[in-house]
């Protein structure tokens, strides 16, 4: 115990870092993944703006990217980060494969709640008039709004899962401080706090994304 | 073209070309049709007979095969989807399943085509209350539409489909999801946007009670075709398809099936005349004139449009010239009698 209080600095730091990679792959892949979602809804075809080679193009990538392990997902993206971020280890390389990964991820689940998205409703916004563009976003999205929240909350507990296995491979963050500072050190305690710090966090985010949805929902 | 029509179909015909091998199902087989302004007109036909995709043309929803379709004088095949979509904004529409926006409140429902046509903040609520107070939800403004029964989920629908004050409106299967007390209630309200509001209303139904409670006129179809068309009396008191026909027996069980004709064979020895019922017949007066003893052994009479319809069957018995004079005497006065054969 003596030992995790001298260490406390870096378990904040261990925090902050896990809080950065998950902050910014849930927020900028959630966009990502909510952008290519529409489209493969909405290109679908049959659907609004029906485009065979968009959907063919948009569908095929998400299906080739979508099962790649994780690990070996970072590893395929070397290249490009060298020549985007500069770099291929740390923090920023995990949250930048983290961030495409979440965002294949959540395209998924939001087509396949706009999917969900009864057509009748659809139907009634065409009978009124409305544009394609339009009832996409003001009836299909907000229609399927709570379901898709829910599915958000279900990728962010897997980017916290992600972003401490990334820690193995020098990204830092909790995953990282747990066996450095833990299990390489024998020091239970301290890999049982690490546990119950990204148990509190996936928590915290799965009451925020139950109680987003209830309200979305008004059940 | 006809000035006061509202709705033309001419010679409308759509194919759909359904799954990987292509196969073909003809919806609709060379539709003509006219609705008049200020008319409710039905069109019923059983599950399949393309009734749907009938009332899904008129709003541009579907375009036909080949034929034209006209709504006022715009024949909507020949535009393009931009201007499709005013025109749908002076077409209002009401489904089965009333197809509410879970996400909004009934005002928000009601408010829906309004903020679709563009219509200003202030006016859009304006006339969202007046629409709902017309329907009687004003005090459900804020709730959603699943806190609503069925009756009142389709009065919503109804008031969202009236919103950009359409001169049309198309009704699919609006009470088919109702029971038939809260069918009569919105059947009650649709006449209202008819005489109130002045608005020609398009419906379509299987249920010849939803015909004959509020169509003037009336289209019956089968397998794609129109089997015959005109007033709902004239339809219906004289079926001449046996679509028709086989509605109106439905709805009335006026006519005893060979089943119960058998029956009443066992139990009845006398002549089985069966007689339709239509203003006066003077049917009691005319047996009674040649010494014949009518039984009324089955039958049923109904309303339609204020008149009455319907048949009696009755057992006759007397002398057989007597009976045959009678039949005579009353077929002479254009009453239509059959006689039931073995
Ligand atoms: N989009 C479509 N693709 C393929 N076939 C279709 C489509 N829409 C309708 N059909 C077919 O066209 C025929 C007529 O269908 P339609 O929905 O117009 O019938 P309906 O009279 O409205 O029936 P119901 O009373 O069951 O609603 C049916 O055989 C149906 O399967
Ligand atoms: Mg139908």
């Amino acid at each position: 115990m003596d030992e995790f209080l001298t260490n406390l600095p870096v378990f904040r730091e261990a925090i902050g870092t896990t809080f950065y990679i998950v902050g910014i792959s849930v927020v900028v892949g959630g966009l990502l993944g909510l952008a290519l979602g529409l489209v493969l809804y909405a290109t679908r075809p049959g659907s609004l703006l029906a485009s065979r080679a968009v959907f063919i193009v948009v569908n095929l990538l998400v299906n080739i990217v979508r099962p790649i392990p994780f690990v070996i997902f970072l590893l395929a993206l070397q290249p490009v980060m060298l020549a985007t971020i500069g770099t291929t280890i740390g923090a920023d390389a995990v949250t930048f494969g983290l961030t495409l990964a979440a965002a294949f991820a959540v395209s998924r689940i939001v087509e396949q709640n706009l999917v969900a998205v009864e057509p009748g409703v659809i139907e009634a916004a065409r009978a009124a008039g409305a544009r394609p563009l339009s009832i996409l976003f003001t009836v299909v999205v907000p229609e399927a709004l709570g379901p898709v929240i829910l599915g958000y909350t279900f990728i962010f507990v897997g980017v916290v899962d992600m972003s401490a296995q990334a820690g193995l491979v020098g990204g830092g963050g909790l995953g990282d401080y747990a066996v450095t500072y833990g299990s390489q050190r024998y020091n239970w305690p301290v890999v049982y706090l690490t546990v119950a710090t990204i148990i509190v966090i996936v928590q915290a985010g799965q009451f925020l994304g139950n109680f987003l949805a209830r309200r979305a929902l008004r059940r | 073209m006809n000035p006061v029509s509202h709705v033309r179909l001419k010679n409308v015909s759509k194919t759909f070309t359904r799954g990987r091998d292509r196969s073909r199902v003809v919806a609709l087989d060379d539709v003509s049709l006219e609705v008049a302004k200020g008319e409710v007109f039905g069109v019923i036909g059983h599950s399949g007979a393309g009734k749907s995709t009938l009332i899904r043309l008129i709003n541009g929803l579907e375009a036909p095969t080949t034929g034209e379709v006209w709504v006022g004088d715009q024949q909507i095949t020949a535009l393009s989807e931009k201007d499709r979509r005013g025109v749908r904004r002076d077409i209002g529409m009401i489904f089965q399943q009333f197809n509410l926006f879970r996400s909004r409140t009934v005002a928000g429902n009601v408010a829906y085509p309004l903020k679709v046509a563009g219509v200003g903040r202030a006016e859009r609520d304006r006339r969202v209350a007046r629409l709902l107070d017309f329907v009687g939800l004003l005090d459900r403004a804020h709730d959603h539409p699943e806190q609503l029964s069925g009756g009142q989920k389709q009065r919503v629908g109804i008031a969202r489909a009236l919103a950009n004050e359409p001169s049309l409106l198309l009704a699919d299967e609006a009470t088919s999801a109702l029971d038939p007390k809260t069918t009569a209630e919105v059947l009650t309200l649709l006449g209202r946007v008819n005489k109130e509001l002045g608005v020609t209303i398009l419906l379509i139904t299987h249920e010849l009670d939803v015909i004959r409670t509020v169509a003037d006129r009336v289209a019956v179809m089968e397998s794609g075709r129109i089997a015959e068309t005109g007033t709902v009396y004239d339809v219906f008191a004289n079926p001449r398809s046996t679509v028709a026909a086989d509605f109106v027996r439905d709805a009335l069980r006026d006519r005893p099936s060979p089943e119960v004709l058998a029956r009443l064979r066992r139990t009845h020895t006398g002549r089985l005349v069966t007689v339709a019922v239509r203003s006066r017949t003077g049917l009691a007066k005319t047996f009674l004139a040649y010494g014949v003893a009518a039984d009324l052994v089955f039958g049923g009479v109904s309303e339609l449009q204020e008149r009455a319809v319907g048949s009696l069957t009755f057992e006759l018995t007397g002398p057989d010239d007597g009976i045959d004079a009678a039949l005579a005497a009353l077929r002479a006065d254009g009453v239509d009698v059959t006689e039931e054969s073995d």
